[in-house]
C-alpha cells in the first residue's frame, strides 16, 4: 500500500512541469482569450468589457468575410488535392518497387525546406517573366499567368505550392500501407482482383484510419495557413486574393492592438475547426475501417 | 510455362510504367531544389536568361560571400552570422527543454500509476486540437507583463514545460518498455528517479532523438514566434532575417536563392544524417493515434 502512495506522489512530481506549464500556457490563456473575446484590449491598457460587441462588429466586417471566403478556398481545394497526390506517391511506392529509399528521399524532402526560403524559392518560380514555371509552361505553348500579381491565379499559386510539401503525409500513408497484411492481397488474387481492385477494396478500407487522421489534420492545419501567404506579401496582395483569415487575425492583434478582436476572430476559428472536425468525423463514420472494433 | 509468359511480361510492363511516372513525378518535385541552386551559382546575367540555364556557366561560388558576408555598409545588409548564432541558441535551449521535459512527464503519464492520469493524458491530447491564435492574446500579455518581449525568452522557456505533442510521442514508447525491468530495478533498491534515468532513458533513445529532432525543426522553421517577440535588427532569427533579406533585394534572385540555400542546407544535412529516424517518427506520428 505504501509503495502504491509514492508511486502516486512520484507520478505527480514527474508531471509537475507540465501540470504547470498546462495551467500556464493552456488552462489560463484559453479562459482569459474568453473572456478578452468580449472586451476592447490593447495589452498596453486594462480590457474594458463591451458585451458581444467584438462578435457583432465581425458580423459586418468585410474584410473578415474576405478572408474567411480565401482561407475555406484554399481548405477545399488544398485537402483533398494533398491528400491524392500524398496517398497517390505512397501507394505507387508501396508497389515493391525498386529504389524505394531514392524515391522516398525526393518526394519527402520538399517538406524539410524551412518556409521562409521555401516561399522566396516558390515567388522567383512563379515569376510572371522569367519564372520557370511559366517558361516551362511556355515550351507547352501556354503563356503562363502573372501568378502572383494576378488576383485570380495567387490562390492557385499558393495551393500548388504548398502541395510540393506534401512528404509528411505521405510517409505517414506509407507506414500505413506496410501494415496491411499480405495474406488479403493473396486472397483477392486467388478471387482474380486486379491492381485497381485491390487498392479500392483492400488497400484503401484497411488504411482509413490513417487517411482520417491526415484529412484532419490538414484541415486544422490549412485553416490556420498565415506563414506563406504573409511571406509572400504580408498584406496578402494582389487585391487581398492572399489575404488569409489568420493574417487578419494577426494584423488585428499586433498592428492594429484590437487584442479583443482577434480574440474574438480566433474563437471564431476555433467553432469552425472544431465543427469541420466533428463534421468530418460523422461523414467517415460510415467509411473508416477499424481493425478489431 | 507457356502460360506464365504473357504473365512476365505484363508485370515487367507494369514496373516500368511505374518507374516513369515515379521519374516523372520525381523530377517535378526535385526541380525546384535544382534551381534554387542553380540560381545561386550564377552570374546575374544568366538568372533571367532564355531559354533557362540549368548549369551557370561558371559556379559563382561569390554569390554566396556577397549575400551573406559582403556589404556590412550596404543598404539592406543581414548581419547573416548574428542570425545564425541566434537561431543555434534559441534551437539549443528549445531542443533542451523539449528533451528533458517530455521526457520526464511521459515517463509519468506511461509508467506510474496517480488518480487522474488518464483524464489527464485524454486532455492533454484533447489540446493539441487548439488552434494557436486562441491562446496567442493571453500568452502575449503574459510576456508583456513579465517583461520579456524583445528577448528569446518567450521563444525557449515554454518548452521547457512539455508539449503534448512530445509527451504523446515519448509515452506511446516508453510503454513498449516490458515492465519487468522496472520491477527488477525497484527490487534492486533503485528509487523511481533511478529507473527513469538509469533504465528507461537509455533504452529510448532513439525515441528520445525523434523528439529532439522535432524540436530543432520546429524551432529552426518557427517564424511566427520571432514575429511577434523579436523586434530588433541584431535579435533576428534566419528565419526573420531571410525575410528582410528579401524585402530589401527585390529581384537579386541569384543573392536570394544564394542566402535561402544556406537556411536549408543545415536541415537537409541533419536529414542525410538521421535519415532513419526521421522517417519511423513520422511514421510514428501518424500511426498509434
Amino acid at each position: 500500500m505504501k509503495t502504491r502512495a509514492a508511486e502516486a506522489r512520484a507520478g505527480y512530481i514527474f508531471a509537475m512541469p507540465w501540470i504547470i506549464g498546462f495551467s500556464i500556457f493552456l488552462a489560463y490563456p484559453i479562459f482569459a482569450s474568453i473572456y478578452f473575446s468580449f472586451t476592447e484590449y490593447s495589452v498596453l491598457k486594462p480590457a474594458v468589457w463591451t458585451g458581444g460587441e467584438n462578435y457583432s462588429t465581425l458580423v459586418s466586417d468585410e474584410v473578415f468575410w474576405k478572408t474567411l471566403w480565401n482561407t475555406l478556398f484554399f481548405a477545399v481545394f488544398f485537402v483533398p488535392v494533398a491528400t491524392v497526390v500524398a496517398l497517390g506517391l505512397a501507394l505507387l511506392l508501396n508497389t515493391k518497387v525498386r529504389f524505394l529509399a531514392i524515391y522516398r528521399t525526393i518526394f519527402f524532402v520538399p517538406s524539410l525546406v524551412p518556409v521562409v526560403s521555401l516561399v522566396i524559392l516558390w515567388i522567383w518560380l512563379f515569376n510572371g517573366e522569367y519564372g520557370l514555371i511559366n517558361t516551362i509552361l511556355g515550351w507547352v505553348g501556354v503563356e503562363g499567368p502573372n501568378w502572383l500579381g494576378d488576383p485570380k491565379w495567387s490562390k492557385p499559386a499558393i495551393i500548388f505550392m504548398s502541395t510540393w510539401g506534401v512528404g509528411n503525409a505521405m510517409i505517414i500513408y506509407l507506414a500505413g500501407l506496410q501494415e496491411v497484411p499480405q495474406s488479403l492481397y493473396d486472397a483477392a488474387d486467388i478471387d482474380g482482383a486486379n491492381a485497381w481492385k485491390k487498392t479500392i477494396n483492400v488497400t484503401i478500407p484497411l488504411i482509413s484510419p490513417v487517411i482520417m487522421f491526415n484529412v484532419i489534420m490538414s484541415i486544422i492545419g490549412s485553416l490556420q495557413i498565415f506563414t506563406q501567404p504573409y511571406i509572400m506579401s504580408e498584406t496578402g496582395s494582389p487585391a487581398r486574393s492572399i489575404y488569409f483569415y489568420s493574417m487578419y487575425l494577426f494584423d488585428n492583434a499586433f498592428k492594429f492592438h484590437k487584442m479583443g478582436y482577434a480574440s474574438a476572430m480566433a474563437w471564431i476559428m476555433f467553432i469552425i475547426i472544431f465543427g469541420l472536425t466533428l463534421l468530418a468525423i460523422k461523414a467517415s463514420n460510415k467509411y473508416v475501417h477499424y481493425e478489431g472494433g | 510455362m507457356a502460360t506464365n509468359e504473357p504473365l512476365k511480361r505484363k508485370q515487367l510492363l507494369q514496373h516500368i510504367g511505374i518507374h516513369a511516372v515515379l521519374v516523372a513525378l520525381g523530377c517535378m518535385f526535385i526541380l525546384p531544389l535544382v534551381w534554387m541552386l542553380s540560381t545561386s551559382l550564377k552570374p546575374i546575367g544568366e538568372t533571367m536568361a532564355n531559354p533557362p540555364v540549368f548549369m551557370p556557366s561558371e559556379f559563382q561560388w561569390k554569390n554566396y560571400w556577397d549575400a551573406i558576408v559582403y556589404g556590412r555598409d550596404a543598404v539592406g545588409y543581414i548581419p547573416f552570422f548574428v542570425d545564425a548564432r541566434n537561431t543555434i541558441l534559441v534551437c539549443i535551449l528549445f531542443v533542451a527543454g523539449t528533451v528533458v521535459a517530455n521526457s520526464v512527464v511521459a515517463y509519468s503519464f506511461a509508467r506510474l500509476r496517480w488518480k487522474g492520469r488518464d483524464v489527464a493524458f485524454a486532455i492533454t491530447l484533447a489540446t493539441m486540437m487548439i488552434p494557436f491564435p486562441v491562446i496567442m492574446v493571453p500568452i502575449f500579455s503574459l510576456f508583456v507583463k513579465l517583461d520579456w518581449v524583445g528577448t528569446f525568452r518567450p521563444l525557449w522557456v515554454p518548452a521547457w514545460f512539455g508539449s503534448a505533442f512530445s509527451i504523446f510521442l515519448l509515452r506511446q514508447f516508453f510503454r513498449t518498455i516490458p515492465f519487468e525491468l522496472s520491477e527488477a530495478a525497484k527490487i534492486d533498491g533503485c528509487s523511481e528517479w533511478g529507473i527513469f534515468y538509469r533504465v528507461i532513458l537509455p533504452l529510448a533513445k532513439p525515441a528520445l532523438a525523434v523528439v529532439a529532432l522535432f524540436a530543432f525543426m520546429g524551432a529552426w522553421n518557427d517564424f511566427l514566434g520571432p514575429l511577434i517577440y523579436l523586434h530588433s535588427q541584431d535579435q533576428f532569427t534566419l528565419a526573420l532575417g531571410l525575410q528582410f533579406y528579401r524585402s530589401q533585394q527585390a529581384s537579386q534572385w541569384h543573392l536570394l536563392m544564394a542566402a535561402s540555400t544556406v537556411v536549408v542546407a543545415p536541415v537537409i544535412v541533419l536529414f542525410f544524417f538521421t535519415q532513419r529516424l526521421f522517417i519511423q517518427g513520422i511514421a510514428a506520428t501518424g500511426l498509434k493515434g
